[in-house]
């Protein structure tokens, strides 16, 4: 999406002043239930046509993730782990869990908390987080800001890009590709509130199936998240490539938290300080009879030599 | 009119500079992906993306030039017993009383310390700024080390400007100063004055 014309913007990479915010709208978000997920990669294929992108034809990697990772033109990649699962009685059980890799749309994004250009990295109102490519300078800051991984930077055009939640479809009141076209339900959309509320279905659901810690992943570290995961083992979002306690990192944080307005008055300060020192104390200045006294020093020092030679 | 006293040479003061343009350039550049208060800086070098472009080409040649710059002073620059004398008793000379101050050499304690801290902090910005690099070395580091090399970058340059705030106002308090960078010579009373053992020197009568 381009521009800053949806007036629903919460929030606006690198300003200082009010975003405009005229219109409000409801949070959205996406729940992506990891439990009913066949791998089938529609979602993948919906994501490149709706977005009219065509990533690099890559090597075969040994296994299904293809690509191996998120790219600028791969907003979205699934991920198969396969996992040994320790059973109650000790014994193991392989576990094939497949997971939709893209951005999280975090309430507090790292990447627009460390974006330096104004209005490069925006949060709507319904809670989708959007890179506005013409405003991009191409720093890489959000790569370093996000607590996900997911930026990716292009080495053709210097620009960064990442899933968009399909802001242009949502905009228009459709969802985004990938639930359209996700075959099984496993991707829904529709308010944050109704995607909790059946999320949690899902993971009564899940318990009755056995699995002992189901639970919906929208880390309050970051805010919760509006792409959000039904995940069978939810005490260990880590098997599915998932941080378990995501935050922006306290160096992005103190970085563009606190020491970018110290520094900023810091510095203003000593010029200032400067400019008053000077008006109190004035100049060090050389007087005009130590100009003299030198002149006179030299004389004397100049008959000094003449009288040894 | 007395003798004057030859303070830089023609090369001494080119390099200087050369080093002081750069250094507007990279820290305005830097200042402006630092603060959206700076922001409007973009608009002197074409816009945030080719703010972005120039920002390490800058810095990277204001290192160069410094290094040329540090190999001409660095000997005048050494810590001598007198320069912690001299410290401990410059809050006398900021409120204006010159003549508390021991007598020093070519440059005195806060010269020193100023220096000091430039290399210091050219040569973290110089480490750091690579790691962080977009397009071309970024990549080859893990975000983790990015995100200390970008913290530390960006203290390296905040302690940089206060230096070169502070090594300005000195230049622009102590009169003729400036004139000794531009033209090179200073006259003799100001030798005398401001640093008595480097006139004892170039005059050889110590």
């Amino acid at each position: 999406m381009s521009s800053l014309q949806s007036l629903d913007i919460a929030a606006r990479s690198a300003t200082t002043t009010a975003t405009p915010q005229a219109r409000h709208t409801p949070e959205v978000a996406k729940l992506i239930d990891v439990s009913s997920c066949i791998g089938c990669k529609a979602c993948q294929v919906a994501c490149m046509q709706w977005n009219d992108l065509r990533d690099e034809v890559g090597v075969n990697v040994g296994y299904l993730d293809n690509p191996p990772d998120l790219t600028p033109k791969s907003w979205t990649v699934m991920q198969f782990h396969e996992v040994e699962m320790k059973q109650p009685d000790q014994s193991t059980r392989l576990e094939w869990l497949i997971r939709k890799d893209g951005c999280m749309h975090c309430a507090d994004p790292g990447c627009l908390k460390a974006c330096p250009s104004p209005g490069a990295i925006v949060r709507y109102s319904n809670g989708i987080v959007d890179f506005i490519s013409e405003n991009c300078i191409g720093c890489g800051n959000c790569v370093t800001g996000c607590p996900f991984d997911i930026p990716r930077l292009s080495r053709t055009d210097n620009k960064a890009y990442k899933c968009s939640l399909c802001s242009d479809r949502v905009a228009v009141n459709l969802e985004p590709a990938c639930a359209k076209a996700c075959p099984t339900g496993a991707i829904r959309f529709g308010t944050k509130e109704d995607m909790l509320e059946f999320g949690a279905e899902r993971v009564a659901e899940l318990k009755q199936r056995g699995f002992v810690q189901p639970a919906i992943y929208n880390p309050e570290g970051v805010g919760g998240t509006h792409v959000m995961y039904v995940l069978q083992h939810g005490d260990q979002p880590e098997i599915v490539g998932l941080p378990a306690h995501p935050t922006i990192s306290p160096l992005v944080g103190l970085w563009k938290g606190l020491a970018k307005p110290l520094a900023a008055v810091a510095m203003v300060g000593a010029v200032l300080a400067g400019f008053f020192h000077y008006m109190k104390v004035g100049p060090l200045e050389v007087e005009e009879d130590e100009e003299d006294e030198s002149r006179e020093d030299r004389r004397k020092r100049e008959n000094q030599s003449m009288e040894v030679k | 009119m007395a003798r004057l006293i030859r303070r830089y040479s023609d090369g001494t003061r080119i390099n200087h500079w050369m080093v002081a343009l750069l250094f507007l350039c990279a820290g305005l550049t830097g200042l402006a992906i630092f603060h959206p208060v700076f922001w409007f800086f973009t608009a002197l070098f074409g816009g945030g993306t080719w703010t972005k472009i120039l920002h390490p080409f800058f810095g990277l040649l204001m290192v160069l030039g410094f290094v040329f710059l540090f190999f001409q002073v660095w000997r005048d620059n050494l810590w001598q017993p007198r320069d912690s004398e001299w410290m401990r008793r410059s809050p006398r000379l900021l409120r204006g009383d010159e003549d508390a101050m021991p007598p020093i050499g070519k440059y005195n304690a806060g010269q020193k310390g100023v220096f000091w801290l430039f290399a210091v902090c050219l040569l973290v910005l110089f480490v750091t700024g690579f790691v962080f690099w977009q397009p071309y070395f970024a990549n080859a580091f893990p975000i983790l080390l990015r995100r200390i090399a970008v913290l530390l970058h960006a203290i390296a340059a905040f302690l940089l400007i206060l230096g070169v705030i502070i090594h300005v106002y000195a230049a622009i308090w102590v009169k003729g100063s400036v004139r000794a960078m531009t033209r090179g010579w200073v006259t003799p009373a100001w030798a005398r004055r401001h640093h008595p053992l480097w006139y004892r020197q170039v005059n050889g009568d110590q």
